[in-house]
């Protein structure tokens, strides 16, 4: 049986770790509260830009466009959207191992990282990183978005990549939020989703023209979706880290529990035994 | 009196306006437009402007910047990337920022972006016009 002091500093060390698991709690459900708002607000844009740019191209017959089409390098940019700081559960490695479990060729890929862990697992798995903009997800913005977007579709622009993927979790409610892997570019949707839609089958009409038009509405697509995936990706980060936290907290505290309760045994051990030594001693001498 | 239509403005970061009008002005790429219910269809490309909306009981005017606008008989919906009412209009960084944007373009400066400058210019033009 392990002594009284052993179990006293084991027991007291797991208590600091309880205060520091608590104090993270606390701090990623107050940003979580504000992130999930954040995220509240982002989407009916995302929802809106989603369901127009599927009824434009459910009422556009035949236009071909660089970015409707797969460019020829078989290259892809993957966007991986992860946090920055650890201690928040499988949040990042889901991501990773979402990513990792495409069947992609690992040499065709380019990692567009944002968030350091996401980036650093992923160099680690041997990926190229073509860019690092982890410092995105301290606080993004609609500017961020667009910076990166710009980044992306010029590579695309350019040929070097053929297809443009995003990984980031999205966040479904408090306790549900799943990675989820999107295609970008080119826009493709499936037919039930152009289909189902349309009421009357009236052609889409541009102005000034399809080409100018799609130009600039893919990337502003592009733009916030990538918003939106940010957006939620942080409201994400907090609530798997509040969970862990949460856990971790809860463990500990059963482990306290534990510890307590052999502390008290095994006091209560020496001093039956100390007691046991002082009456076989007084029975000796008389 | 005209039929009303559904008219939604909507920017990253909140809802800015839902309901309906009888009449819909705005600036786009290829010029002013109005738009009243029963529109072909179009899909067409925001430039910075005031947006006017022509409600039953009046009209209600902001400023809208970039984005675009999907015209759909019964509805239209402006997705803008930032937009916003003359009373959130700051008046005083409206005429720094003309200002500013003003002496770029004249200034000339090597590798100076004059897309960026000449919207920006245009951007608080609007600001301080929407203010008149």
């Amino acid at each position: 049986m392990a002594s009284m002091k052993d179990i006293k500093r084991r027991r007291s060390s797991i208590q600091s770790t309880q205060q520091i698991t608590k104090a993270m709690k606390l701090v990623s459900t107050v940003k979580f509260q504000k992130a999930k708002g954040r995220a509240e607000q982002v989407h009916p844009y995302f929802e809106h830009m989603y369901r127009s740019i599927v009824s434009i191209l459910g009422r556009s017959d035949n236009i071909s466009h660089p970015y409707l089409t797969a460019g020829e390098s078989s290259r892809k940019a993957v966007v991986v959207m992860t946090a920055n700081r650890g201690l928040a559960g499988g949040y990042n490695s889901n991501i990773v191992k979402l990513l990792t479990s495409q069947g992609f060729t690992k040499e065709d890929v380019d990692v567009y990282a944002v968030g350091s862990k996401g980036k650093e697992a992923l160099a680690h798995r041997g990926y190229t990183i073509k860019a690092d903009e982890s410092e995105i997800m301290e606080a993004p913005n609609y500017n961020d978005a667009k910076a990166l977007c710009d980044k992306v579709l010029e590579s695309f622009s350019a040929g070097e990549v053929g297809e443009i993927y995003l990984v980031y979790t999205h966040f479904k409610n408090t306790v549900v939020h799943e990675p989820e892997l999107v295609k970008l570019l080119p826009v493709e949707f499936s037919d039930e989703e152009l289909e189902g839609k349309e009421e009357s089958k009236l052609l889409m009409n541009y102005e000034p023209n399809p080409e100018e038009a799609l130009n600039e509405i893919i990337p502003k697509y592009v733009t916030s979706l990538f918003y939106g995936a940010l957006v939620e990706a942080v409201a994400s980060e907090n609530a798997a880290r509040m969970q862990a936290m949460d856990n971790a907290t809860n463990n500990a505290e059963e482990m306290i529990e534990d510890l307590s309760l052999k502390y008290n045994r095994a006091r209560q051990g020496s001093i039956t035994q100390e007691l046991t030594e002082i009456i076989a001693g007084a029975e000796a001498i008389s | 009196m005209a039929e009303i239509f559904q008219v939604e403005i909507i920017t990253p970061d909140r809802v800015f306006y839902s309901g309906s009008a009888n009449m819909l002005e705005f600036n786009t790429e290829s010029g002013e437009i109005g738009v009243y219910a029963r529109h072909i269809p179009v899909t067409t490309v925001l430039r910075p402007g005031i947006v006017t909306i022509h409600e039953e009981g009046g009209e209600k005017k902001a400023a809208v910047h970039g984005g675009f606008a999907e015209i759909l008989g019964d509805r239209v919906t402006l997705l803008a990337e930032q937009a916003e009412w003359p009373d959130e209009i700051d008046k005083e960084r409206a005429e720094q920022a003309k200002e500013r944007a003003e002496k770029r373009l004249k200034g000339k400066e090597e590798n100076l972006d004059v897309l960026r400058a000449e919207l920006s210019l245009k951007r608080a033009l609007t600001r301080i016009e929407l203010l008149k």
